[in-house]
């Protein structure tokens, strides 16, 4: 007998397991359309392979994994597909996804396979590809893919290979009936993903309620190296880590997987998939699936094509819709409601749980919490739910981290127990997505900052090589007129000391820098939003570079003729530009002075500022498009038609504005008349 | 259709705070009983009295803060902190005592922090510190005498009037020091034997008290075989006053022995019905003996060095300010680690 | 007069021993604090949108540092001047409206087919989020967008649109309880909203 350990907490729920699991697994039948979502597994969503219109054949890939962490997805039955569009999945959040649609035609027709009868002629690899490929993700409830989780990290040896049959969830009979029924495809699957991992011990749990599926796994089990063990009933024994912490006594480290202490965990209904794929080549296009609860009036398990409807299903079982009932996809314990019955079934349903309100009562009205410590005591967590409860309700997010909030399994335990019905999983839940979402962002922003400043260190260091070209450029220039002018004063021309030359040189070399500085202005100054401050700093700087401009040409005049001349056109096209500013400037005050002209108040409505700001930006916005088109015109023909297209569409922009303009003045102006003859 | 979504889990387990309530006032019935039978009506009428005025100052406070009344009442947990008090406070206190003492547990020590739940200090013990304090003479001397000990043992109505202030005779008639104060004051000019010889210590250990503890111990037993608390912070405070009753008290010649300690006062009441109110005190296992303990070593040292008597209630709060920050270095090692994170280090 | 010289030179003494185990102490535990101005900007958003009249984020949690005000930060919203206002420990005061709204999660996008390829709005994006060439179409990286729409302006032919990030199901999560009517939980009101159905 193998010696078994126990974890700490746990509760003992109803099982209310024998509503379902007293007739063999039925087979649910062909449905008229299927619904397959993309993503039924963690990881990458696959992708789909075929399009609208394809016929496609039963066990037919229709979308294929993409990224390390995905799984691939087939067609169930043989159809046609009609829509490859969003569709709501059974999510918490009843929201969409991107999903094929499938009509059936009925034939059920098998594409080709590729069986293999002894699983130990392929290489490991090959298993494992093949089992990618058959589109098998973790059946137990998470979905994780099965060959990422059989291919562990290299460092790590599995050493102990569990499957999990504990079921510990009530209600849920899949695995049970499974079990009992398939016992061998167990068996069988368990023995080649043995053969991967080549493990020192194979284990199979399961919970002492079922006492049939024991016989039946011990049955097939003989002759094997696989042990069953049986372990006493308890929630949630069937979780991971706690079966992990039953069969070996060792706890998985926070933060790492069960593989780096050795230990492999995979589902019983995961190791008949296995068996399928690898021995018939058929892909994971159908699961066993409990339909259970009061609403339904045949309970009982059934074998059902992934990506039934559920509205399907619950009408061929005998679904009887009752007010304040709920339809939940797992057990009770950590299942979620479904927002509508046009899911369809997935590869994790592993139950269907329609329940009347009065098997599952409704949620009692929160109490206070009276720190009864009733929930740290069934904790399998070892965690406080009760402080943990407390820093998710005050938003303390970061206590709640340092309280280990991350190791909570969302087992439910805590909830269940809690006399005062206080919600506890989901402020856990929401304090996750909460503190996520927080991490995320201060990446992205952290993400944002480094960039940010590796541009502005970019720009700088690009400003500081034209500098250094400049540089080097003024001074080979001023070498050669020194050297110019060393010839002269050999020649024996009084003329300016050498010292003289060079500041005189020098002088030019800065009047070159200034004029590069403006024409670099120029180009940054793409920003259009031209307010008036802003003209008229621009004008004051410059009317400043102007003088000092004209200053040095004054005096390049006298030293250095040829200079001059540049400088003199340079002058020239700065008085231009200082011309170009002020005439901006008395139009811009033109512009404010309409606007001044009427009352700052606004009515309702967006206020007459707004909307001569608007008109102002969309002015301003026509006359950009339009030099930039003066300049395509020129230079980029190909521009010119889009940016004509822009223009006309900014022409009405501009006549809008203009419009809501006039119309707020108008208004305000008969508003006030009307106000001042009353 | 109308399905309803809701976040699991579906399934609720059978307990709801407002049945534990219920039945911790059950569980106090043996005691309550017990005190009756021993030390006449006053208890009883306490009770009933401190119930009701507990219930009238909670719907009071809940309408001034605009909560839904009948929903709050419904955890009964106003009537807990009412019985409590009932049980805690002398039986011939008088009326008003009761009143200010119960009126100040639920308005100030109860709603005043935010409500049920949110109180740091057990509102019971604080609304009996402060008659305590504020009422020292009525405190001390309206300790009934045990009946068998009376000739004439005061009827019901006798009782009723006295409490509430009708009666014009003398109550010192009917009244005595509780057993952990004889004791106190005699052994210091006298030895062990002479002292028990005054008839309040009775047979065995305390006349009559030994019977109210035995019986608030079988009502708390009764709780944790229920599963309403565990047994760690009341083993672990019983354990406490006696090791150290037995440590320094050995001789009974000096102080007062182990057994006075444990079987007479409120030893029991505090063990199992007040140190073990959940909401003030600290939640890990190891937390609760902590905190259960250093009740244990409170009350004794205030009962053997401190002024008063009993020291139930003043231990009890002491303790209640410590529990934050025995919670802080008590967190249970979680899951999957090695070592558990205890004290204020954020950093991992 | 020898009882208050000892006196004196008791105090005195002890006042010696206390400020060496203060100073000791002061040196010993000293904590090496991030510069207020990186704890501030670590707070920003780093959306670098220049909304708040400075340069980007940076410089603005510079001018805070330097006293200036905390809410003028739209992108950031309450949850930054709230934790600001923690973090300096000053009162939390509303977004000042002068700078803008409080808007959602925006990403720019390029109606590709009407760029021209000016690369204007490379120019003006503070985060290179922008890939393109000359006269080649552009498009936002949509990961690193910041939503700053510092790029809607100068592009000529306005192809640039801000659009809110939807919610799907990969960011989907779980709703706080208390602030969930049909849950249970909030017929315990707080204080502050009394308005409660029974
Ligand atoms: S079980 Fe509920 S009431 Fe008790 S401590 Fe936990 S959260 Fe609080
Ligand atoms: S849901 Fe989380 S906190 Fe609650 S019992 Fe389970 S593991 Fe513990």
């Amino acid at each position: 007998m193998k010696q078994i350990w126990d974890f700490h907490g746990g509760i003992h729920p109803k099982e209310n397991k024998e509503q379902s699991n007293q007739d063999g697994i039925s087979d649910a039948g062909i449905p008229p359309r299927l619904i397959l979502p993309l993503q039924q597994h963690i990881g990458h969503r696959a992708e789909p392979v075929v399009s609208v219109g394809d016929k496609v054949l039963k066990g037919q890939l229709i979308a294929k994994a993409v990224g390390a962490i995905s799984v691939a997805v087939h067609a169930p039955t043989s159809g046609s597909v009609t829509a490859i569009e969003d569709h709501p999945v059974p999510h918490a959040s009843g929201m969409t996804d991107l999903c094929v649609l499938i009509e059936t035609d009925g034939k059920d027709s098998w594409c080709e396979r590729t069986p293999c009868e002894d699983y130990s002629t392929l290489s490991k690899d090959e298993l494992l590809s093949r089992i990618r490929n058959a589109g098998i993700a973790g059946m137990g409830g998470a979905g994780f893919p099965t060959a990422i989780k059989l291919h562990p990290p290299r460092q790590d040896k599995v050493n102990t290979l569990i499957l999990n049959g504990a079921e510990c969830e009530p209600y849920i009979t899949s695995d049970d009936r499974l079990m009992r029924e398939r016992a061998s495809e167990v068996i069988l699957g368990l023995e080649i993903m043995a053969y991967i991992l080549q493990p020192g011990e194979c284990l199979i749990g399961v919970e002492d309620n079922k006492p049939e599926a024991i016989a039946a796994l011990r049955e097939a089990a003989k002759e094997t190296q696989v042990e069953v063990v049986t372990i006493p009933t308890k929630y949630p024994s069937g979780g991971e880590k706690q079966l992990i912490k039953i069969l070996t006594g060792s706890e998985v480290p926070h933060g790492r997987i069960p593989a780096d202490i050795g230990v492999m965990c995979q589902n019983v209904a995961t190791a008949a998939a296995v068996y399928r794929a690898i021995r018939f080549g058929e892909p994971l296009i159908s699961r066993v699936t409990t339909m259970t609860g009061d609403c339904i009036a045949n309970k009982g398990n059934q074998n059902v094509l992934i990506g039934t409807p559920i509205d399907w299903l619950l009408e061929q079982n005998g679904y009887l819709n009752q007010k304040g009932s709920r339809l939940v996809m797992g057990g009770p314990m950590m299942g979620f409601t479904l927002h509508d019955t046009k899911l369809p079934v997935v590869k994790t349903t592993n139950c269907l749980l329609a329940a009347t309100n009065k098997e599952l009562t409704p949620p009692q009205p929160a109490q206070a919490c009276i720190r009864c410590g009733m929930c740290s005591e069934v904790c399998p967590a070892e965690l406080l739910p009760q402080q943990l409860y407390w820093f998710a309700k005050g938003q303390e997010f970061e206590k709640a981290e340092h309280h280990n909030l991350f190791d909570c399994i969302e087992c439910g335990a805590c909830s269940y127990v809690c006399p005062s019905t206080i919600p506890l999983v989901q402020y856990y839940r929401y304090a996750k997505g909460e503190i996520k979402q927080i991490k995320a962002d201060q990446e992205k922003s952290n993400q944002a900052r480094e960039r940010f400043e590796f541009r502005q260190e970019r720009i700088e260091r690009e400003k500081a090589e034209k500098e250094a070209k400049r540089k080097a450029r003024a001074e080979a220039a001023a070498k050669a007129q020194a050297a110019k002018k060393e010839a002269a004063a050999a020649k024996g021309t009084a003329a300016s000391s050498p010292t003289e030359g060079s500041t005189a040189n020098d002088k030019a070399a800065a009047i070159q820098a200034a004029l590069q500085r403006v024409e670099a202005k120029k180009q940054a100054q793409t920003a259009p939003e031209v307010t008036l401050e802003s003209l008229q700093k621009k004008l004051l700087s410059a009317e400043d570079k102007l003088s000092k401009m004209e200053n040095a040409w004054k005096d390049a005049v006298e030293n250095n003729p040829e200079r001059a001349e540049k400088l003199a056109t340079a002058v020239e096209s700065s008085k231009t530009n200082v011309a170009k500013l002020n005439a901006q400037i008395s139009e811009m005050n033109k512009g404010t002075g309409q606007a001044g002209g009427s009352e700052p108040q606004a009515p309702v409505g967006p206020s007459i500022e707004e909307l001569q700001k608007n008109v102002d930006k969309a002015k301003s916005k026509l006359q950009l498009m339009l030099d930039t088109l003066e300049d395509a015109k020129l230079n980029h023909p190909d521009r010119v038609e889009k940016l004509e297209r822009a223009i006309t569409k900014n022409h009405t922009r501009v006549s809008h504005a203009e419009t809501a303009l006039s119309e707020a003045t108008n208004a305000k102006k008969t508003t006030e008349s009307t106000e001042s003859n009353g | 259709m109308g399905l309803m979504t809701i976040t699991s889990p579906h399934a609720h387990g059978p307990r709801k705070t407002a049945n534990l309530m219920r039945v911790v006032v059950i569980a106090t019935l043996p005691g309550l009983f017990a005190l009756t039978w021993f030390f006449g009506w006053g208890n009883l009428i306490n009770v009933i009295w401190c119930s009701t005025v507990a219930l009238l100052a909670e719907s009071a406070i809940l309408l001034i803060r605009k909560r839904p009344v009948s929903f709050y009442l419904g955890d009964y947990s106003a009537l807990v902190t009412g019985v409590l008090l009932g049980l805690a406070l002398p039986p011939l206190a008088p009326w008003w005592v009761s009143v200010v003492a119960v009126g100040f547990a639920i308005i100030v020590a109860k709603h005043l922090y935010g409500g049920m739940g949110y109180n740091p200090f057990n509102p019971a013990m604080v609304g009996f510190a402060l008659v305590l304090i504020s009422f020292p003479v009525a405190m001390t001397t309206s300790w009934a005498a045990p009946t068998h000990l009376l000739d004439n043992p005061m009827s019901f109505l006798d009782t009723l009037s006295t409490i509430f202030g009708f009666s014009t005779q003398s109550i010192d008639a009917f009244t005595m020091a509780t057993p952990l104060d004889v004791y106190k004051h005699e052994i210091s000019h006298s030895v062990a034997e002479d002292v028990v010889k005054n008839p309040v210590f009775g047979q065995f250990i305390a006349h009559g008290w030994e019977w109210v503890n035995i019986a608030f111990l079988a009502g708390g037993l009764f709780l944790m075989k229920k599963g309403v608390f565990t047994w760690h912070t009341p083993i672990s405070m019983l354990f406490a006053l006696a090791l150290m009753s037995l440590i320094f008290g050995w001789d009974a010649d000096q102080t007062t022995p182990p057994l006075l300690h444990l079987f007479a006062g409120a030893t029991m009441l505090g063990a199992f019905f007040i140190a073990t109110d959940p909401v003030t005190s600290a939640v890990s296992p190891q937390g609760k003996l902590i905190y259960g303990a250093g009740i244990g070593i409170l009350t004794y040292v205030i009962r053997t060095y401190g002024s008063y008597p009993d020291a139930i209630a003043f231990s009890v709060l002491l303790m209640n300010f410590a529990a934050p920050l025995i919670d802080v270095y008590t967190q249970p090692r979680t899951y999957g680690y090695a070592k558990a994170k205890r004290g204020t280090k954020e950093a991992e | 007069m020898s009882i208050i010289l000892s006196a004196i030179l008791t105090l005195l003494a002890l006042a010696i021993v206390f400020g060496a185990i203060l100073g000791f102490a002061a040196i010993k535990f000293k904590v090496e604090g991030n510069p207020i101005v990186d704890e501030i900007d670590n707070l920003l958003p780093q959306t670098q949108c220049g909304q708040c009249g400075f340069p980007g984020c940076r410089p603005y949690a510079e001018a805070i540092a330097n006293g200036e005000e905390i809410n003028k930060c739209p992108p950031g919203g309450e949850v930054t001047i709230q934790s600001l206002a923690d973090l300096l420990d000053v009162e939390a005061t509303p977004l000042d409206a002068e700078h803008g709204e409080e808007k959602g999660k925006q990403v720019a996008v390029i109606r590709e087919d009407e760029c021209i390829g000016c690369t204007k709005c490379i120019q003006a994006c503070p985060v290179d989020a922008i890939l393109g060439a000359a006269k080649q179409m552009h498009t936002v990286i949509a990961d690193e967008c910041t939503g700053c729409d510092l790029c809607v302006e100068p592009c000529p032919v306005d192809c640039i649109d801000m659009v809110l990030v939807p919610e799907d199901i990969k960011s989907w999560t779980w709703e706080n309880p208390g602030n969930q009517p049909q849950i249970a939980g909030n017929i315990i009101a707080t204080d502050k909203a009394p308005e409660v159905a029974v």
